[in-house]
């Protein structure tokens, strides 16, 4: 068992009377860090796309015009990194998940959100619909930049933000809860921070 | 923007491999680019580590970290060497 | 039978802080004493560990700024919104333990035998491993020839400057500052580029040894830099820190 440290502490947790904001084992930042599992992308605008998928075969897409067109809703939500960082209060500009999915008949249970890198996050449909997911492309007012997955990323707040993928492309419609690039890993499949499911098992 | 570089993980190359590997030369499973690890790209501080060839920029070995147990996918490299003198 | 621990290099062991130096605003040098230190190389790193009193441990790796035969010390630089260095820059003092093991890694590494002339290439904090090189180039007596190319900010960021002007008989130590000079400053400005290190690298038919460490686009530019002058790739060893400057 390691001695402690005399008077070390990690970053500071809720402010008083905001306890129930922050998840068990996480701490508040200031800052946005930056996590990635890989170069940034840069996928010029004109060529990106983002689509729905299903067995092989593209159900719906749209260009960046075309999904800018789209009612978009302006969110502020608290975000949880799995490395223990929480944010309270960041403000995004996107379009809503059920806005997109509203366009494609489907039954399917589960998504794999797809990315540019290769990047993949698996969801279930529940999660993703009802007002609880955005392809967010603003960040505190203004474009999201490309090393926090600017064009455009996927935004789950009420998940681990390794679920909120970045430079995301297009989610494909899936029968079973595939595990993704991180949960395939280790990292729990479902990942509520509330009840802190960092890792398989949890 | 995150990256650094094999130096930086020479303490999560210990805990997996048991000792030094800094050193030891990576053969790219991709392209075949050989190099000592401490030249890999690490990106670090996601929910793992990945470490990536500077020449094509593969995915070479993960390393996820749960409950004191290392996940370690090394399926991107072709081979990784004793540690050598270079 | 129930024997000795395996100590070492691979375990962890309290070390007492014997002294906590400032060497600039934002940077301190930490001297430690650890019992069970079985000696490091010149370059090497040590893992520190600190542990919160609800068990939350944070690890973090640092170069050793002290020669091989020394005390142990590391430098650290205050990151903002770090995690660790806040705590070691600011909090810790002369008395307190550590938790630490090591050295570690191998690469980034200078032995006299290995020779020279040495080219040295620091950015900001970078520079900490390379002063562990240049004490033992003096330390051993080695003939090597030495060059210390040292980007910092600003003069006051400068880490071991009265060392690094005084201290190592015939290194050249040459700084350029990328944010403010001093007035009638004559050394080098602006960011390190193929240009300065044409003026101020040892030719490449000399056959140096390149170490280069500091934050990851300093140590690309530098090394393209290099091997732009006819370096060979072999004989240029990088370090990169991330973009913010540590590990």
């Amino acid at each position: 068992m390691s001695p402690v440290t005399r008077g070390f502490r990690h970053l500071r947790r809720a402010p008083a009377g905001q306890e129930d904001r922050v998840p068990p084992g996480q701490y508040l930042t200031d800052g946005f860090p930056v996590l990635s599992a890989g170069p940034t992308p840069h996928t010029p605008l004109e060529e990106w796309t983002f689509s729905i998928t299903q067995g092989g075969q593209t159900r719906k897409s749209w260009t960046w015009q075309e999904l800018r067109a789209l009612p978009a809703e302006t969110v502020t939500v608290d975000i949880h990194c799995v490395t223990r960082w929480s944010k309270l209060d960041t403000v995004w500009q996107g379009v809503s998940v059920d806005t997109l999915l509203d366009q494609v008949e489907h039954d399917a249970p589960y998504v794999m959100a797809f990315c540019d890198g290769g990047y993949t996050t698996n969801l279930p449909i529940g999660d993703i619909t009802g007002g609880q997911a955005w392809v967010a492309f603003d960040y505190g007012g203004a474009p999201l930049e490309p090393e926090h997955g600017g064009p455009a990323r996927l935004l789950v707040p009420h998940l681990y933000f390794w679920k909120s993928a970045k430079w995301v492309r297009g989610l494909d419609l899936r029968d079973h809860n595939d595990p993704g690039f991180w949960e395939t890993y280790g990292n729990h499949i479902y990942g509520d921070p509330w009840r802190e499911q960092r890792y398989e098992g949890d | 923007m995150d990256a650094v570089d094999g130096n930086a993980i020479g303490g999560l190359l210990v805990d997996v491999f048991g000792g030094e590997m800094t050193l030891a030369g990576s053969i790219c499973g991709t392209c075949g680019a050989r190099r000592p690890v401490a030249e890999l790209v690490v990106y670090r501080r996601a929910p793992g580590t990945v470490v990536c060839c500077r020449t094509c920029g593969s995915v070479l070995m993960v390393f996820v970290k749960a409950r004191g147990v290392t996940c370690v996918d090394l399926s991107g490299l072709a081979s990784l060497g004793q540690p050598e003198r270079l | 039978m129930a024997g000795t621990a395996l100590r070492g290099r691979l375990t962890w062991q309290t070390a007492a802080v014997t002294a906590v130096t400032r060497e600039t605003a934002s940077v301190v040098t930490i001297g430690l004493n650890p019992p069970d230190w079985p000696g490091h190389q010149a370059g090497q790193h040590l893992e520190v560990r600190l542990t919160a009193d609800d068990g939350y441990q944070a690890e973090r790796e640092y170069s050793i700024a002290s020669a091989p035969g020394e005390l142990v010390e590391i430098t650290v630089e205050r990151l903002e919104g770090g995690e660790v260095s806040p705590y070691l820059t600011e909090d810790l003092r002369a008395g307190d333990e550590l938790e630490l093991r090591g050295p570690i890694a191998q690469y980034f590494v200078w032995e006299p035998g290995d020779g020279g002339p040495l080219m040295l290439v620091a950015g900001g904090s970078g520079v900490v491993p390379l002063r562990s090189i240049l004490r033992h180039r003096l330390r051993t007596g080695s003939d090597a020839q030495a060059r210390l190319l040292y980007s910092a900010r600003t003069l006051p960021d400068v880490i071991y400057r009265d060392e690094l002007d005084r201290g190592h008989d015939g290194v050249q130590v040459s700084y350029t500052l990328t944010r403010g000079q001093p007035p009638g400053w004559t050394g080098h400005t602006g960011r390190i580029n193929q240009a300065l290190l044409a003026e101020v690298a040892w030719p490449a038919e000399t056959n140096p040894l390149a170490y280069i460490c500091g934050p990851t686009s300093f140590v690309e530019t530098a090394a393209a830099g290099l091997v732009g002058l006819g370096y060979p790739p072999e004989r240029v060893k990088t370090e990169r820190f991330g973009a913010t400057g540590g590990h």
